[in-house]
């Protein structure tokens, strides 16, 4: 049976996640309010502005929602802003520090090849847009990928977050990862 | 190898702000409370539409002090306005970093026969549209992100919903055209024609296509969303209103449940009036700023 996947869709690129889970076999369901969560194997927070999100999620009550199902152990993705929301300045899901726009204005962004532990095939193709960075974590997180020395891609346990875009760049392996994750806690 | 301001980088900004409202701002001060309300983010410029219209005169490119201003205030991306074809004025927001140029009609045009080439710049460019055609003449020049134009400045909604449904409807009809049909469709449109088929195809711009001019409450902007928006714009409509940070914040949560009636219901509740407003079909026809693009 396909994994029913949420994606946090208060703002941001959240159909291009959704196009890619499709793509790959999943069902998706949009999450705006609480009682979306119920029955999802798996969540995405998508790109976008974290600013945004935040009062968003602030006005749905959806924090402490959110804290429980990653809790319960369930897996979650988060991408750039999804990487900020994580973080123990937002929700307070996972043990780091986001950098907000810590490649700089948008005139900085940029793609590149990246190396990413754990994901055989060669390079990702990764498109940074106003990209944070990891600035601090704990001893529970694993870096798995870096740029000029900075973390960009992390997991500890079950929460997956990268700073770039795999959803944009149409680069499948980062969610094959994500649905790996949901099949692994599902058995 | 890295490679910076792809035509995949400047769209994919636009991506970011889907579902999103962008907030008209002419000082740091409106730009702290357009972001308190959940924008996106904010476009900065001299004078937002409606005094454009009321006080006449040549509308230009925002000083650059309170460009810098608004940038140190605010964590969400900055745009900033240039006048079409003023490509010297574009250079100017380049040099100031913003997010995204706004190659605008809302400001009085500098070249009645060019726009910017969009394709010599870093910083990714948004463009109006009213029809296919000039998205995608757009598009062809190098925009990154398309709005369609409604009437900036009126608080009326009708121009908006009319170049919205003629873009989605031209794009429907281009589906099933052969070869032939295409070509013809692209010199009636008088767009490039690689650009055409991309559309005919994928049935859809190849760029984020969001809203603007005459959204004043939050079902204007369920309404855009509705007819196919992916965000939308508020110029006069927020910081003309009796309460903009309570609107700007109704506004945002209608985006995001713009098809919960409900929620935009009570999202509408006890916001304070609407902007001052002008019925589009009322004006002179040299005050249409919708026209100006070629």
């Amino acid at each position: 049976m396909s994994p029913l996947v949420g994606v946090l869709a208060l703002q941001g690129d959240f159909a291009a996640h959704t196009a890619i889970l499709e793509a790959l076999g999943a069902e998706v369901r949009e999450i705006r309010v609480p009682g979306d969560l119920t029955g999802i194997d798996g969540l995405v927070i998508p790109g976008g502005e974290s600013t945004t999100m935040t009062l968003g999620v602030e006005r749905e009550g959806l924090g402490d929602p959110l804290r429980s199902f990653a809790k319960e152990g369930k897996p979650l993705l988060g991408t750039c802003a999804g990487m900020i929301m994580v973080d123990r300045d937002h929700l307070a899901i996972m043990d780091i520090r986001a950098a907000r726009n810590a490649f700089g204005r948008q005139v900085n962004s940029f793609e590149q090849d990246l190396d990413f532990d754990g994901i055989q095939g060669g390079p990702l193709r990764a498109v940074f847009i106003r990209a944070p960075w990891i600035a601090e974590h704990g001893p529970a997180v694993e870096i798995l990928a870096e740029v000029d020395g900075h973390a960009v891609a992390a997991r500890e346990a079950n929460v997956l977050v990268v700073s770039f875009h795999p959803e944009i760049s149409g680069e499948p392996r980062v969610h094959e990862l994500f649905l790996e994750m949901i099949t692994a806690h599902a058995s | 190898m890295r490679d910076q301001a792809t035509f995949r980088v400047k769209a994919g900004l636009a991506e970011m702000l889907k579902g999103g409202v962008i907030m008209d701002v002419v000082t740091p001060e409106e730009a702290q409370i357009a972001e308190a309300a959940g924008a996106c983010a904010v476009m900065a410029l001299e004078r937002v539409p409606s005094d454009i219209r009321r006080d006449g005169g040549v509308a230009r490119m925002s000083d650059p002090e309170m460009i810098r201003a608004i940038q140190e205030t605010v964590t969400i991306p900055v745009m900033a306005k240039a006048r079409i074809g003023h490509f010297a004025e574009a250079q100017v927001l380049e040099a100031l970093e913003v997010d995204y140029i706004d190659e605008s009609e809302v400001l009085t045009p500098a070249d009645e026969a060019n726009h910017i080439d969009k394709w010599a710049y870093k910083i990714p460019f948004v463009c109006g549209a009213t029809n296919l055609g000039e998205a995608l003449r757009r598009v062809g020049e190098g925009a990154a992100m398309i709005r369609s134009k409604g009437e900036a400045g009126t608080g009326d909604i009708v121009e908006a919903v009319r170049h919205m449904r003629m873009i989605n409807s031209e794009i429907r009809s281009l589906h099933g055209m052969d070869e032939a049909q295409l070509a013809t469709a692209a010199k009636n449109l008088q767009a490039p024609l690689d650009l055409v088929r991309g559309v005919a195809k994928d049935g859809r711009l190849p760029v984020v296509l969001f809203c603007a001019g005459g959204i004043a409450t939050p079902a204007d902007a369920s309404l855009m969303m509705q007819l196919g928006a992916e965000g939308v714009f508020v110029g006069s409509g927020i910081f003309k209103s009796d309460d903009p940070e309570r609107r700007g914040r109704a506004i945002v949560e209608a985006t995001t449940h713009f098809r919960d009636a409900a929620r935009v219901a009570a999202a509408s509740e006890g916001i304070g009036a609407a902007m001052a407003s002008l019925e589009a079909s009322k004006l002179a026809p040299s005050e249409l700023l919708a026209q100006r693009g070629w």
